[in-house]
């Protein structure tokens, strides 16, 4: 089966991030990027679902020239191929326009299952999966926290706000994952030194026959939100449940 | 004024979900004719309601299989029919799973841009989204650009949900077939993690635990003290990604925004990616042992100490409490 998985690269999660004041955007320098670990969850899955059935995984990502790196960890953690989508017009794309790019990338190949994870750690808007659906034409299954599949079929269980659905679906198909649904790999030596010579497509924006897209939407402020200050904090000296409970008395919750 | 505004009105057990209503709610005071859309097969017995909170007039497809499939495809097609028909300014949609499948069709469908993760949004000839980045230590405002529908995604809990006094709304039945391809991807079954007391969002003492509880057996004393003061119980995503508890529980960036009158933290570190869920708390006490943690910043009380210590000494005061 053929096997598509959506990585991007993000900022170190780890870090605190910040805005270019004049342009809001993410700031970039001086940002340690990473392959985004919610996008490693998807690699498995695919790898998992190859492994067990047959076919390859395609990694693609729209990304700076920098992004070569998270393609190349998804190579090195056994994906067979990558495409990086780069064009300066790119910068700052919003979520309709990267499902726009990634649907014309994924279209130029065959493919029965194409996975995301179900946002990223950066934007986090949660939209391209299903955005990703609807230009392919296909159903997306979000919120897997589970899966089983073949390459016909998946079922999974869905994430719902009090517990889970169970999903049947065929492909082709989008799907997303969540962080759980099973464990990511390393990338093994063997792995890191194969994934130098791995194949990896570059591509422009006119490759794909788009045009520089518009945006729709602009930041207009930007501001630091009111923050709760601190009150008091008390080492326990074995009082610290009579504490809470007169808390919890004086706010009249017991 | 905001001329026309949609809410997607979400049916679960054959009533609106509480993100339904508190976008009615706002949607109301933006001005303007408020109109909801629902699919489900009972969507009819839920007009009523979204009357009361607002909507001047239902959409309600009602078609059988909505119950069976996975909505977000289906009701996406839909919405961008009836769109195109009416025009609508802005479509308000909650952003629940279901809530985030449909946005993401519609946009694709509309090619209209989508704003995610709202907070609040305003219309004073431009429509703009109010979000919080980086943990919420920062506010944006961002205004849409295009011309035609535009789409928020807004969180649970943005605003308060209160009933206007509305009469009953116009009931207009959607007739849009659904298209093949939906069918590919059929729910077979639906599992509740079950959970006694009330709910997590509505609770007025949210007890969470994080890793500092060491063992998910401990979770058992945060059900213990929960039961004693009438809360519910929620958890870090740490213990979640660690199977300790079901993902329900998990409040933060990737789970829920809980606001009750007390928050307790019980050995959570206090990462922003959790504090976003609950900072919005009226109170807020810690527990954990490192006092340099983080979760004491937004303490009102912070308690440093050893968590597994404290809880069986609360449990035994809010028992000798009781009587
Ligand atoms: C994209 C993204 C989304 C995320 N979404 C969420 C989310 O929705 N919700 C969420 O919670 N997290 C989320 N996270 C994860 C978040 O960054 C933290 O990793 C997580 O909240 C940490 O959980 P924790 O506090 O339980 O664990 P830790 O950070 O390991 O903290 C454990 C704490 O327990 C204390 N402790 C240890 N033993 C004891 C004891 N005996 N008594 C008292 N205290 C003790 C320690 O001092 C420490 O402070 C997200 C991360 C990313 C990248
Ligand atoms: N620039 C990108 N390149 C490749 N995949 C992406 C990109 N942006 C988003 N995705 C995929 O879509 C998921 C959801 O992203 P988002 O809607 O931005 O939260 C991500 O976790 C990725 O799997």
């Amino acid at each position: 089966m053929n096997v598509v998985v959506c990585i991007k690269q993000v900022p170190d999660p780890n870090s605190v991030g910040q805005l270019d004041p004049s342009t809001h955007t993410l700031r970039r320098e001086g940002v340690e990027v990473v392959l985004d670990p919610g996008d490693e969850y998807g690699i498995e899955a695919g790898l998992q679902l190859v492994e067990t059935h047959g076919g390859e995984v395609t990694v693609v990502s729209m990304a700076p020239e920098k992004g070569l790196d998270a393609i190349r960890k998804a190579l090195a953690m056994g994906a067979a191929k990558g495409v990086l989508i780069t064009d300066p017009a790119l910068a700052g794309a919003d979520a309709l326009t990267t499902a726009k790019v990634l649907a014309a990338a994924i279209k130029r190949q065959p493919f029965d299952l194409v996975i995301t994870a179900t946002e990223s750690t950066d934007g986090y808007t949660g939209t391209v999966p299903q955005m990703l659906g609807a230009l392919l034409g296909v159903p997306s299954v979000t919120f897997a926290k589970h899966l089983d599949g073949d390459g016909q079929k998946l079922t999974v269980q869905r994430q719902t706000e009090s517990g889970y659905d169970v999903i049947a679906a065929t492909l082709p198909a989008v799907l997303s994952v969540t962080a759980g649904v099973n464990e990511p790999r390393y990338p093994s030596l063997k792995g890191i030194m194969a994934a130098k010579s791995k194949p990896v497509d570059k591509l422009a924006l006119g490759d794909l026959g788009l045009e520089t897209p518009k945006p729709g939407q602009t930041i207009t402020s930007v501001q630091p939100a009111e923050e709760r200050k601190a009150g008091e904090i008390v080492e326990d000296d074995g009082e610290g449940a009579k504490r809470i409970v007169g808390f919890l008395e004086a706010q009249k919750v017991i | 004024m905001a001329g026309t505004t949609w809410v997607f009105a979400e049916i679960v057990d054959g009533k609106p979900v509480a993100v339904t209503l508190e976008l009615l709610t706002k949607a109301r005071s933006l001005g303007g004719t408020v109109e909801a859309v629902a699919f489900s097969p009972v969507a009819e017995a839920a007009a009523a309601t979204l009357g009361e909170y607002g909507a001047t007039t239902v959409y309600a497809g009602t078609d059988p299989a909505y119950a069976e499939l996975l909505l977000g495809g289906p009701a996406a097609d839909a919405l961008a029919k009836l769109a195109q028909e009416h025009s609508p300014d802005l479509i308000l949609i909650g952003a629940t799973y279901t809530g985030r499948d449909v946005a993401g069709r519609l946009a694709a469908l509309i090619d209209a841009p989508v704003i995610a993760n709202g907070l609040d949004v305003a219309a004073n000839g431009d429509i703009t989204v109010q979000s919080a980045i980086f943990g919420a230590t920062q506010v944006v405002q961002t205004k849409f650009d295009s011309s035609g529908p535009k789409v928020a995604l807004i969180r649970a809990k943005s605003f308060a949900a209160e009933p206007g006094g509305g009469g009953a709304p116009k009931l207009v039945k959607i007739d849009a077939p659904i298209d093949e391809k939906h069918r590919a991807a059929k729910m077979v079954e639906s599992k509740a993690d079950t959970a006694t007391g009330p709910k997590l969002e509505e609770a007025a003492v949210v007890i969470s635990g994080g890793r500092g509880l060491q063992d998910p057996k401990n979770f058992d004393l945060l059900h213990q003290v929960a039961d004693l003061v009438h809360g519910a119980v929620g958890a870090s995503r740490a213990v979640v990604d660690a199977g300790w508890v079901p993902y329900a529980m998990q409040v933060g960036q990737t789970g829920k925004t809980v606001k009750p009158t007390v928050y307790i933290a019980c050995g959570i570190s206090g990462a922003m990616q959790h504090t976003v869920g609950m900072k919005g708390s009226k109170n807020i006490v810690a527990i954990n042992k490192d006092a340099d943690a983080p979760i004491f910043k937004l303490a009102d009380l912070g308690i440093v100490g050893d968590t597994l210590k404290i809880l069986p000494q609360l449990i035994d005061e809010l028992k000798a409490r009781k009587g």
